[in-house]
């Protein structure tokens, strides 16, 4: 670190256009939000500049999201990452971009209509011409590749471009060197030590470039930490499932590699024989969720997951689970669908599957995460009830979550850690696996049962005691009992508290990932005198009691989701609500474009459903 | 404390004091057909589990679908009657989380060769440690005389009304190529031999297969009687090596060699009965166990919080 050549002035290139030649430094800007768009291809590393600028603004108590893609080919291809930081709330990743760094021209031709009017394009000049007639836009151009190439010494390879890019912001937003230098230390330093001292190189040749002469310099208003408020953490929300499962108690599963789902498995791959645990990626996505089966059949928690094309694969088993009664987690990372759709895109099209997929009437609850930090919370959420009520429990994340990266106050994990155990202990004669009178509590192979008959775990119709039966008093006996635990499970379920006035014209009504969109559009509403509220759903099956007096208090209940209208008009979770509720003055708003709700989007639709409706406020 | 601690160590568990008996053994009355070979697969395991004397609550019988996949809830020990083609990653998921218990699993030749046949594959290769008996009767008899992985070619069916055309599966081949650890073949007909077969995979540390010919009296009646001496036919038993430098002992088969075991399972039918192959190979229970151990090892007994807190504090 020491030997880094700090604040050495690097010549600016001549052919640099807007470069001017004032070396007074322009004055700073104080301000709370910012949305930078880093635009190159996938192997470039801008995945790791918006994830050192993710966990900095984390550790200044900021407000963090981000939002990337990842092409769908094996190497290469174009490839964004967008964060979002701000001093206050920050519940989107954001509908324009104030800044664009373009790695390549065809970084600047796709993304500079994401720009907002009057936003800067920082692009390398190297790789980039730009359209500077246009002037909409403040152009900044620097030569990233060559200057990186100079910081670095060795070729025009595009190892360490991210990091000097990184310097650049560094300097442009007045970042805490110190804490970035820590973070790449921690990110690094476990490596070669050529790795850590060429990236903070290439870091102080990004940071000592007189950008200052070009453009007006910036500063986030420092964050206030709420009081008390524990420091925060940063993660995606992939990790944040998989830690959340470790916190629940859970510490077997089975998976197979799909995207967007496999992270968690990488994760817990590698996690959980620390904690005497133990996840096994099989052949296929019969046998992983088989497989976790079994684990739940031996007296565990167990967990598999998957996206789209694998539950599919998975269901008759989970049909089992609902049959036979097991504690098993089953995390669906959704994409766009059907088949092999739009992998490496966000759609919420597997909620039907989620709650019906299968055949017979198999019973199971499903919740859906609403942020990175309900990611972690509902796992263990899932964790809980599948124990308690001894059902498969479904959650249902996003891509979208699943790579937005968010910086959430730290968990309290004292008060939430669970420690798994396994009751062995020996049971009365007269055990059953399955009473009728009250919810099923496995006995785990190795509890003794003295002079008793042993359980049976099946998927076929079963007394109470497991063993087959065509009895019909008995399949309609044993179909209640499987259902009534989710009513029972229903009313321990809370309302969702009302983001605003509880009485107005319309409420939106959510689920998953487009929470903060939503918030935000409920929030630019109100600015101009609309009356929005919105409810946002986590427990999707079974529903808590008492949403119907919630829709009463407004006119219009729009249902906003990310899938398809169907042949009948109304989106998945649309339709379950008008099924439950029978109000017609539930409607939907919907879109299949394989990409986040923008905030604008959810007002032009919001409005435009309401015309369609010919309804006035 | 993790999950681990609350299960006994091993399935070395120390016999229990009251004999296990075939009375607190049986269960239900099996719903196989008169004169069905299951029956006597099923009375050679309790011969077996009564002989080994097992703790009573650490048996465990799991099994797919099929007649003979019923064979759980005619065990009265902890079992789990799973869905078709699956029972081996499910008992899997069993043995690799609970090493107290002892995993038996039954099936029949579509559960196992055919719907299953991917799965097998992939137990054998991951080593796992427990004892699958395949009841292979070259027929589907729980939906009543379709043809099965195993049927010979012109065996007439009702879905080969002309005969069967496809060529049948050899499962000591295929378990052999796919890396099961303990490879067997017997007879239903042959009680004694059963029994010690059963013996020799509950010993085996390993993946270990009994393929074992059990007639359909209903759909393939006399599919078996060339290797019934009561029938005319002939049971003709690998010849083990026996180690003693002798001049016989040349000759005689060497279990753990694998080619020989493949020029061995390919005789022409009925084939020989006894161990084709017997290995021992680190199980992926030992393996992962192995893992498991060393990770917490460098964690210096820290607890579950204290391991998940240092990982959030990473991410400060």
């Amino acid at each position: 670190m020491n030997n880094a050549p700090v604040g050495a002035p690097t010549t600016p290139s001549s052919s640099l256009p807007v470069v001017s030649d004032d070396r007074a430094e322009k004055r700073q800007q104080l301000i709370n939000d910012a949305v930078i768009r880093l635009a190159g291809n996938s192997q470039d590393g801008i995945q790791a500049i918006g994830g050192f600028l993710a966990r900095l603004a984390g550790r200044s108590a900021q407000e963090v999201m981000t939002y990337m893609t990842i092409p769908s080919t094996i190497s290469g291809g174009p490839s964004i990452f967008q964060v979002r930081i701000g001093s206050g709330e920050v519940l989107s990743a954001g509908d324009e971009a104030d800044f664009l760094v373009a790695f390549y021209q065809h970084s600047y031709k796709d993304h500079i209509s994401f720009l907002k009017k009057g936003g800067i394009v920082l692009y390398d000049s190297d790789h980039v011409q730009p359209d500077l007639a246009d002037k909409n836009y403040i152009y900044v151009g620097v030569p990233m590749t060559g200057l990186t190439v100079e910081a670095l010494g060795g070729t025009a390879k595009d190892k360490g471009k991210n990091i000097f890019v990184l310097g650049l912001l560094a300097k442009i937003f007045d970042l805490d060197v110190t804490k970035l230098e820590k973070l790449m230390t921690e990110r690094f330093g476990k490596k070669d030590t050529s790795v850590l001292n060429n990236a903070l190189m290439a870091f102080h040749a990004g940071y000592a470039f007189p950008v200052g002469n070009i453009i007006d310099l910036y500063k986030f208003e420092s964050a206030e930490a709420r009081p008390g408020a524990r420091a925060q953490v940063t993660m995606d929300g992939n990790q944040a499932i998989a830690y959340g499962l470790l916190a629940g108690g859970v510490r077997y599963g089975a998976a197979y590699p799909i995207t967007p789902w496999t992270t968690i498995m990488e994760t817990l791959r590698s996690e959980l024989p620390k904690y005497g645990g133990l996840f096994v990626q099989c052949e296929d996505e019969l046998a992983s969720v088989s497989m976790a089966l079994g684990f739940a059949f031996a007296g565990h928690t167990a967990i598999t997951g998957s996206s789209g094309p694998g539950i599919s694969l998975k269901t008759e088993a989970i049909g089992w689970a609902s049959m036979a009664e097991m504690p098993l987690i089953v995390v669906n990372i959704q994409r766009g669908g059907p088949s092999t759709g739009l992998p490496t895109n966000v759609e919420q099209s597997d909620l039907n599957q989620a709650i019906f997929g299968g055949h017979g009437d198999s019973p199971r609850v499903v919740l859906a995460p609403q942020s990175v930090e309900d990611c972690f919370y509902i796992a263990i959420e899932a964790a809980r009830i599948a124990r308690k009520y001894s059902t498969p429990v479904f959650i249902l994340s996003d891509a979208s979550l699943a790579t937005r990266i968010e910086a959430f106050e730290e968990p309290n994990l004292k008060e939430l850690m669970i420690n798994p155990k396994i009751d062995l202990s020996p049971r009365e004669p007269n055990f059953k696996p399955y009473p009728l009178e009250k919810i099923t509590q496995h006995a785990p192979p190795g509890s003794k049962i003295p002079e008793g008959q042993y359980p049976l775990i099946t998927g076929l119709e079963h007394d109470e005691l497991g063993h087959p039966t065509g009895s019909p008093k008995l399949h309609l006996a044993m179909t209640a009992k499987r259902r009534n635990k989710l009513r029972v499970l229903a009313e321990e379920i809370p309302v969702p508290e009302v983001y605003g006035p509880s009485e107005g014209n319309i409420l939106l009504v959510g689920w998953g990932s487009t929470y903060g969109p939503i918030r935000e559009a409920v929030d630019k509403s109100r600015a101009t005198g609309d009356s929005v509220s919105s409810i946002h759903l986590r427990h999707i099956h079974p529903l808590p009691n008492g949403l119907e007096k919630v829709f009463e208090g407004f006119n219009h209940v729009l249902v906003v989701e990310m899938n398809d209208e169907g042949v009948y008009g109304y989106g998945q979770l649309a339709s379950i609500l008008r099924a439950r509720y029978c109000n017609p003055k539930i409607q939907s708003v919907t879109k299949t474009d394989g990409l986040n709700y923008k905030v604008r989007e959810i007002l032009d639709r919001t409005k435009a459903s309401l015309e369609t409706a010919l309804i006035k406020r | 404390m993790s999950a681990e601690t609350t299960i006994p160590a091993s399935s070395q568990t120390p016999a229990q004091p009251d004999k296990l008996t075939k009375k607190a053994l049986t269960a239900d009355h099996p719903t196989w057909c008169p004169g069905c070979g299951d029956f006597a697969v099923l009375s050679s395991f309790y011969k077996v589990l009564e002989k080994k004397n097992l703790p009573h609550e650490n048996i465990v019988t799991l099994a797919g679908i099929g007649c003979s996949s019923r064979f759980p809830y005619f065990v009265n020990g902890h079992g789990a009657h799973f869905i078709h083609g699956r029972a081996v990653p499910f008992s899997s998921g069993v043995s690799l989380s609970r090493p107290d218990l002892h995993v038996f699993v039954f099936g029949g030749d579509g559960d196992g060769y055919s719907i299953g046949g991917n799965h097998l594959d992939h137990g054998a290769r991951k080593n796992i440690k427990l004892m699958y008996v395949i009841m292979d009767n070259f027929v589907y008899g729980l939906t009543k005389k379709q043809t099965s992985p195993t049927s010979p070619i012109g065996y007439k069916s009702k879905t080969d009304p002309t005969g069967a055309i496809d060529r049948p599966v050899n499962p000591i081949k295929k378990l052999i190529s796919n890396g099961a650890t303990f490879i067997a073949r017997t007879h239903a007909t042959n009680p004694a031999h059963m029994i010690q077969m059963m013996e020799r995979g509950m010993e085996h540390n390993g993946f270990a297969v009994i393929e074992c010919l059990s007639e359909c009296v209903e759909f393939y009646p006399g599919a078996f009687d060339a290797a019934n001496p009561r029938k005319g036919g002939a049971f003709n038993l690998i010849d083990e090596k026996k180690w003693d430098g002798t001049a016989e002992d040349e000759a005689r088969h060497d279990v753990t060699d694998e080619v020989a075991a493949f020029k061995l399972a390919n005789e022409p039918f009925p084939g020989l009965f006894g161990v084709f192959f017997d290995v021992d190979r680190p199980t992926k229970n030992q393996l992962e166990k192995k893992w498991i151990d060393s990770s917490r090892e460098k964690l210096a007994g820290k607890s579950d919080l204290d391991i998940l807190q240092s990982t959030f504090d990473r991410m400060k």
